[in-house]
């Protein structure tokens, strides 16, 4: 069976609240049937209004959503069969845990003991059997959100949305739903788009990543793709942890090319500049930086130590280097560093091909 | 007290309980002489007075205290034929003392209530007791008039003997005792308050479900719209509540009447005819249109407060799990609400149920309520404790409502903001 590489497709789809702001713009995006895709970005870039367009509780004003082929704008929510799982869950708080579930069923017409049935093993897969009779005030936040996600799934949707799902949860709990959802998606093979903006929620969990900024796309691409290898500024910025070097390119050859800082100069990967004299920003990722290199660097500078923070498995050194005060490099806790003590001047190196010199906003 | 093995000392050997008594006194102290001010002035204000007021429906003292003689004289009176000369002997005793100090008018409003026909026996029997001579009192007294010969009338005396009575409650209930001491219905064309009960009772539960119709949406639309039209829109409800309620029942006059804008507009689209404009005032119909304006404000605000704490994602998630609309409504939103239905329609209902100025002016004869029969007994015939006994059945009224709408919906249900 061959999958279905546009499941979801949105075509040209421009959305504006109140005619004056675009906040979505012009968006093109194919989701593939199964695909576990994660729509990142900070609050206010659209990611959310995209996801409601595709739930259809807000329209397009422009363009068209395609599910499996077929345009959905005009029509209404109920029929379109998605499943949802909202931030704050959405649990009925009137209705016991199985009439939550239940409810799908029930306007679905499906008779009693095939809805049990199916109520029993969604309940099972977020690990909730025995919790039926309980209503969701009686239940922790972990497992009103699995309540959501059961709900969400019992009706076997082709299609999951979820927004934000575990926004609410603390730390622990949110990484453990993180893998079970992970592993449902898995399991029942159930297309899910997915919105956050939290990164390692993201990053952790999608097959691509849609990384939303000012109503658009910024980069579509796999979890490792994007933070390897983002394809302008605020992917970089806003994927990890990042050091820049804001400065102008003077020298382009290939794979490589010169930036000239204020008091220095620095090889680079041009990603996103093309000829002498633009502007750029370059990124480089803390732990893509090594102290006293021993293999054979083409970018090797001076630095002096401002601040060193313990954090147990690594160490967090902040550096002056070529004028940045800002420079972050992660140490593992290794004996092979314990030189590293505050106001010490150490030797910073990596390679160029690391160093990505992207557009300078 | 607790056993004396468990008590718990402080490290000072006092037991816990006294020095945590004696850490909180202060603070107690403090809270009840902030609420002191309130306190004395409810029940001077409120409690005192309201009290009183209920005595008096079921005080009967004052006819007793009046013909002290009379009623001990008669406590070996069958009742059957006339009573003896001692009775009428006794009478005339309290009857010349009450002539002395000017109170027989007041004796004389008080028997008229138990019967018809004393009033002008009374003042008869005041001037001509002045020629009585001594003795055979019940031969003098029986010449005055008729009726001071007729057994009837002295049996109503005696019912009149108990300190307490529940003739004001039977009486509201369109009920009285009869000679034989039964409780009985008076003449079908004579029973006005049962009318009036019903009717408070109906005009009550429609303006509710009018209140509840109208109220409903508005709520929905104020706790669903964004800030700055909400806003607007919520001054709309409550600019009625800015507005003395005598202005706006007046201004409902000008509306209802029959040369007024409501008719003239019905005749102006031709829905009625000229010569036949309907009246809308002074009956029911203007007893509902004016309270149900006055009284929405009262239903739309603990809507609008439950009904603000309900997340558009409910709504959203009913649709997106397959429901209709409407199943999304009827399913989840609106069972959402019923805490603040229930809290709206009480409060309505017991608004309503007591309603007094609105009726009094635009409710004409067939739209008065029983506050109305109240409001009369209080002001014109001054019978203040039958006044006060139908106060009480209206309070009792409200309270057997208010504890049906425990059992069936629960209290803790409500929500009024």
């Amino acid at each position: 069976m061959s999958v279905n590489k546009e499941f979801v497709k949105f075509d040209k789809v421009d959305k504006s609240y109140d005619g004056k702001v675009l906040v979505v713009k012009d968006l093109q995006l194919d989701i593939a049937e199964g695909e576990f895709i994660t729509m990142l970005g900070p609050s206010g870039s659209g990611k959310t209004t995209c996801l409601m367009m595709l739930a259809g509780f807000e329209t397009p004003t422009n363009g068209e959503i395609y599910l499996d082929g077929n345009a959905i704008s005009s029509i209404p929510p109920h029929k379109r069969g998605i499943g949802m799982v909202f931030q704050n869950y959405a649990l009925f708080p009137h209705m016991t845990v199985y009439e939550n579930l239940a409810f799908p069923l029930r306007v679905r017409k499906i008779p009693k003991d095939e809805a049990d049935k199916k109520i029993d093993k969604a309940l099972s897969m977020v690990s909730l059997q025995g919790f039926a009779s309980r209503m969701p005030g009686q239940l922790s936040g972990g497992q009103q959100q699995r309540v959501a996600v059961a709900r969400s799934l019992v009706f076997d949707p082709q299609l999951v949305l979820m927004d934000e799902p575990l926004g609410a949860l603390d730390k622990n709990l949110r990484e453990s739903m993180q893998y079970e959802i992970k592993h449902i998606h898995e399991s029942i093979g159930v297309t899910v788009v997915y919105v956050t903006h939290d990164q390692s929620e993201a990053l952790t969990m999608s097959n691509r990543i849609a990384v939303f900024n000012d109503g658009k796309v910024q980069q579509l691409s796999s979890p490792d793709e994007l933070y390897e290898k983002p394809v302008n500024s605020f992917v970089a910025e806003f994927i990890g942890e990042n050091n820049t070097f804001t400065g102008e390119v003077s020298e382009i050859s290939g794979q490589k090319c010169k930036v000239k800082l204020s008091n220095a100069e620095i090889m680079a990967n041009p990603i996103s500049v093309k000829s002498k004299g633009e502007r750029t920003k370059v990124s480089l990722r803390p732990e893509r930086a090594l102290i006293n290199p021993k293999d054979k660097m083409d970018n090797i500078h001076n630095g002096k130590i401002e601040e060193v923070i313990y954090h147990g498995d690594h160490t967090r050194v902040r550096i002056n280097l070529l004028g940045n005060p800002e420079f972050i490099l992660k140490v593992p806790n290794s004996s092979a560093n314990l030189d590293i003590k505050l106001g010490n001047e150490i030797k910073i190196g990596w390679n160029s091909e690391d160093a990505r010199a992207l557009d300078p906003k | 007290m607790s056993s004396e093995t468990k008590q718990i000392l402080t490290t000072d050997g006092i037991p816990l309980e006294v020095s945590l008594k004696k850490a909180e006194r202060k603070n107690k102290i403090k809270a009840f002489l902030l609420v002191a001010p309130l306190l004395f002035f409810l029940i001077i204000t409120y409690v005192f007075p309201i009290g009183d007021m209920l005595f008096r429906s079921i005080d009967d003292k004052m006819v007793t205290q009046m013909l002290p003689k009379t009623f001990k004289a008669m406590e070996t009176w069958d009742g059957q034929e006339l009573p003896g000369e001692e009775v009428f002997a006794a009478f005339h005793e309290d009857f010349i003392k009450l002539v002395e100090d000017k109170r027989e008018g007041k004796l004389s409003t008080q028997l008229n209530y138990t019967k018809n026909g004393f009033k002008s026996i009374i003042k008869k029997l005041r001037r001509k007791s002045k020629s009585f001579e001594e003795g055979n009192y019940k031969e003098q007294i029986m010449s005055v008039h008729k009726r001071w010969a007729d057994v009837e009338y002295w049996r109503a005396i005696k019912r009149r003997a108990p300190e307490f009575t529940s003739q004001k409650y039977l009486k509201g209930m369109d009920m009285y005792v009869n000679e034989e001491g039964k409780i009985v219905s008076v003449e079908e064309d004579r029973r006005i308050h049962r009318v009036l009960w019903l009717r408070t009772l109906e005009i009550a539960f429609f303006v509710t479900v009018f209140c509840f119709l109208m109220a409903y949406p508005i709520a929905h639309l104020l706790a669903t719209l964004p800030m700055k039209y909400s806003n607007l829109l919520m001054i709309c409800v409550l600019l009625p509540f800015w507005t003395s309620l005598l202005v706006r029942t007046a201004s409902w006059m000008i509306l209802l009447q029959q040369q007024g804008i409501v008719n003239d507009f019905f005749v102006g689209i031709g829905l009625v005819a000229d010569d036949n404009r309907p009246e809308m005032m002074y009956n029911k119909t203007g007893s509902y249109v004016a309270m149900t304006q006055i009284l929405l404000p009262f239903m739309v605000l603990p809507l609008y407060s439950v009904m603000k704490t309900i997340s558009p994602s409910l709504m959203r998630a009913g649709k997106s799990l397959g429901g209709t609309p409407f199943v999304a409504f009827w399913k989840v939103y609106f069972p959402l609400t019923i805490p603040g239905i229930g809290a709206g329609c009480l409060l309505v209902f017991i608004l309503a149920i007591g309603y007094y100025i609105t009726p009094a002016l635009v409710g004409g004869a067939s739209g008065t309520l029983i506050s109305n029969q109240i409001a009369f007994h209080m002001k014109s015939t001054l019978d203040w404790s039958f006044a006060s006994a139908m106060g009480l059945m209206l309070l009792s009224g409200v309270l057997v409502i208010y504890w049906l709408y425990n059992k069936i919906v629960g209290i803790d249900n409500i929500k009024l903001g």
